[in-house]
């Protein structure tokens, strides 16, 4: 195979149609570069509704569940155990709120290979109290720097930091809705009340937003000494355990093993975000399908214009032929066309693709429900270039595959005698 | 008794549309070396649907043909395009180069494809090609800016460049004036006489095929005369 001269051809042919090669070759431009642009936009939008939801959500969440006894007293006596048992008035099993032996738990945890951390938590209701009016929330106990680590909290402090709070020892880190309420500004004290009665001033380090209202208008954070303080309890006084796993798929598996092991409900963030994730799926689906429309369309325009290009060219693939360039070659020049076409248009396509995406990425994009973004979110995920590019390449490779296929056959007897 | 640089050898064609139909019967016929030979014949006697049979580009036939004592019938169509390439050179009635190339492109081209030769060699040649049909200083122009006289001398330097054993023309006059016609002709004959390539030309010009070494006559698919 003579590469240099089936190269040239392609070449010369291509130069003198400049503008049906533009034209082809901006049709996968506009192709890859939508797809680009579309799938960098939607998954960025998908990863800011995914960190939305998931960043602040525990991978595995253990606590101990208020719940009835599975086995009932009259399942253990024998003589009925062939009966059908009917209990009137279940009632769930007294149990302590609080984790037994939750600080050696903890520590077990966070030698296990899979773990990134397991933090402790201390959720209460409480009651903020504004004048006489009694406003019911929820305070929770932290490890305020670790939770910023982990749990990305930082970005939900649209006031204050998170070291301010872990200084303060009566501090507390507001929900927003909260200090609209009751008018309440940073450096304020608010006065909240547990629910035995006791009432502690603690002072506002900052300001809490989640993006859902109703959160908002409730949750609050502490340190986990000053809710131990306001609940009178001991510092292994712990009801929640927050964990993050390296890898989100072993979250599932960890889950049922910490729950046999130590008897308590242990939740993976899978089962607890089910919907979510399908919304997720649905939402890619989307992406991908407009995409490869999109290229689908830019392939028939080169089919389309290779066909054309093949028609007028007739003659000269009868002089190659009869001047002894075999149907390979002829195949080779035409395929070698739209790969050029295909190369060029596509990597201008990944050009136009990436500054159209830049371009998004800097228009603002202002929403209560998400504090911390500012402008559109765009995933600029070198992946997508790269299957941009080999899209490209294929679907060039198939629009022209065929027409070429037809040139190779072509008789050249039938068009020489045609004349 | 000289050797046939091509020979055919009991050739039958059908053409099988709209109804099955014999356009060749029997044809045996040699040429040899240095050999300027003419075919003539009434329109539609198959004289055309023979030379492209001996050309090898059409292979849907019956009987043998060889080239340079080879057989050439049956040879896959990769080998057929390879011998197109080396041993034959067209000359056609409507002098079909590549508008989009340059004159000098056009000629080198088959050399380039045989790829025996270095670029610089081909274009050595290709120019010295030129050269012998008068028409050097054409070399830059495109192929679709020259005249029909020019186009058919570059046509014939084109057969030239890859030095074949035989050059095979249909009608390479029918759409010339008499004036390029007698050009074309002398500059067959010249490269018949001095440097002894066998050449077979299907032609209806009467004056042209007098002039040739031999005239094979042909009616309704039969050879009449050699």
């Amino acid at each position: 195979m003579n590469w240099k001269v089936i190269l040239n051809i392609a070449k010369t042919h291509l130069i003198t149609k400049i503008k049906q090669t533009a034209i082809a070759a901006l049709g996968v431009t506009f192709g890859i570069g939508s797809y680009i642009t579309l799938v960098s936009f939607m998954t960025g939008l998908n990863t800011m509704l995914d960190d939305l939801m998931l960043n602040q959500t525990p991978h595995i969440h253990i606590y101990n569940e208020i719940k009835p006894s599975k086995n009932q007293p009259l399942t253990l006596y024998d003589e009925l155990s062939n009966s059908f048992h009917v209990v009137h008035s279940i009632k769930p099993k007294l149990n302590q709120k609080k984790i037994h032996n939750a600080l050696p738990i903890i520590q077990y945890l966070e030698e296990d290979d899979q773990v990134r951390g397991a933090l402790p938590q201390i959720k209460t209701s409480i009651f903020y109290i504004a004048g006489s009016i009694e406003i019911g929330g929820t305070l929770t106990g932290i490890n305020v720097i670790d939770e910023a680590n982990l749990f990305n909290l930082r970005d939900y402090i649209v006031q204050g930091t998170p070291e301010a709070l872990d200084i303060t020892d009566n501090g507390i880190l507001l929900g927003i809705g909260l200090a609209e309420k009751m008018s309440l500004a940073v450096g304020d004290r608010v006065q909240v009340s547990t629910s035995k009665g006791d009432v502690f001033p603690l002072k506002i380090v900052g300001f809490y937003q989640s993006g859902v209202a109703d959160i908002d208008a409730v949750q609050s954070f502490a340190n986990l000494k000053t809710v131990q303080r306001i609940l009178g309890e001991a510092e292994n006084y712990i009801t929640d355990i927050n964990v993050k796993l390296k890898d989100i798929e072993m979250a599932l598996p960890m889950s049922k093993k910490i729950e046999n092991q130590f008897d308590l409900t242990a939740v993976d963030i899978k089962t607890a975000n089910a919907q979510f994730e399908t919304g997720t799926t649905v939402r890619n689906l989307i992406t991908y399908a407009v995409s490869i429309t999109l290229l689908i369309v830019a392939g028939f325009g080169i089919y389309n214009i290779l066909n054309m290009l093949i028609y007028e060219k007739m003659n000269d693939i009868a002089i190659l032929k009869a001047t002894g360039f075999s149907g390979k070659d002829v195949q080779y020049i035409f395929m070698s066309q739209a790969m050029i076409i295909g190369f060029v248009g596509g990597i201008l396509g990944l050009l136009v693709g990436y500054v159209l995406a830049k371009f998004i990425g800097t228009i603002p994009f202002e929403t209560a429900a998400l504090p911390r973004v500012k402008t559109y979110p765009v995933n600029l995920n070198p992946m997508f270039f790269l299957f941009g590019f080999i899209f490209a390449m294929v679907s060039t490779f198939l629009s022209g595959y065929l027409p070429s296929k037809k040139a190779k056959r072509i008789d050249p007897v039938t068009i020489i005698r045609g004349q | 008794m000289m050797t046939p640089i091509l020979e055919a050898r009991h050739i039958d064609k059908y053409f099988k549309k709209p109804v099955k139909f014999q356009v060749l019967k029997d044809i045996s016929f040699g040429i040899n070396a240095g050999e300027f030979v003419s075919i003539m014949g009434k329109s539609g006697c198959g004289k055309s649907t023979l030379l492209y049979i001996l050309s090898t580009m059409d292979t849907a036939y019956e009987g043998e043909l060889y080239l340079n004592n080879e057989l050439i019938t049956g040879q896959n169509p990769d080998k057929l395009s390879y011998i197109r390439n080396k041993h034959i050179g067209f000359v056609f009635q409507f002098h079909y180069l590549l508008s989009d190339f340059s004159v000098l492109e056009n000629v080198m081209l088959p050399a380039k494809k045989l790829a025996e030769k270095s670029p610089q060699e081909i274009e050595y040649d290709a120019i010295g090609k030129l050269q012998i049909l008068n028409i050097p200083h054409l070399a830059k122009k495109k192929a679709s800016q020259i005249s029909g006289g020019e186009k058919q001398r570059v046509a014939i330097a084109r057969a030239l460049i890859n030095s074949p054993s035989i050059i095979m023309g249909d009608e390479p006059t029918g759409n010339l004036d008499s004036h390029n016609s007698d050009n074309v002709f002398n500059i067959f004959k010249q490269l018949s006489e001095e440097q002894g390539l066998s050449l077979l030309i299907v032609t209806h010009d009467e004056d042209f095929a007098n002039r040739t070494h031999r005239i094979v006559t042909m009616e309704d698919g039969r050879i009449i005369s050699v």
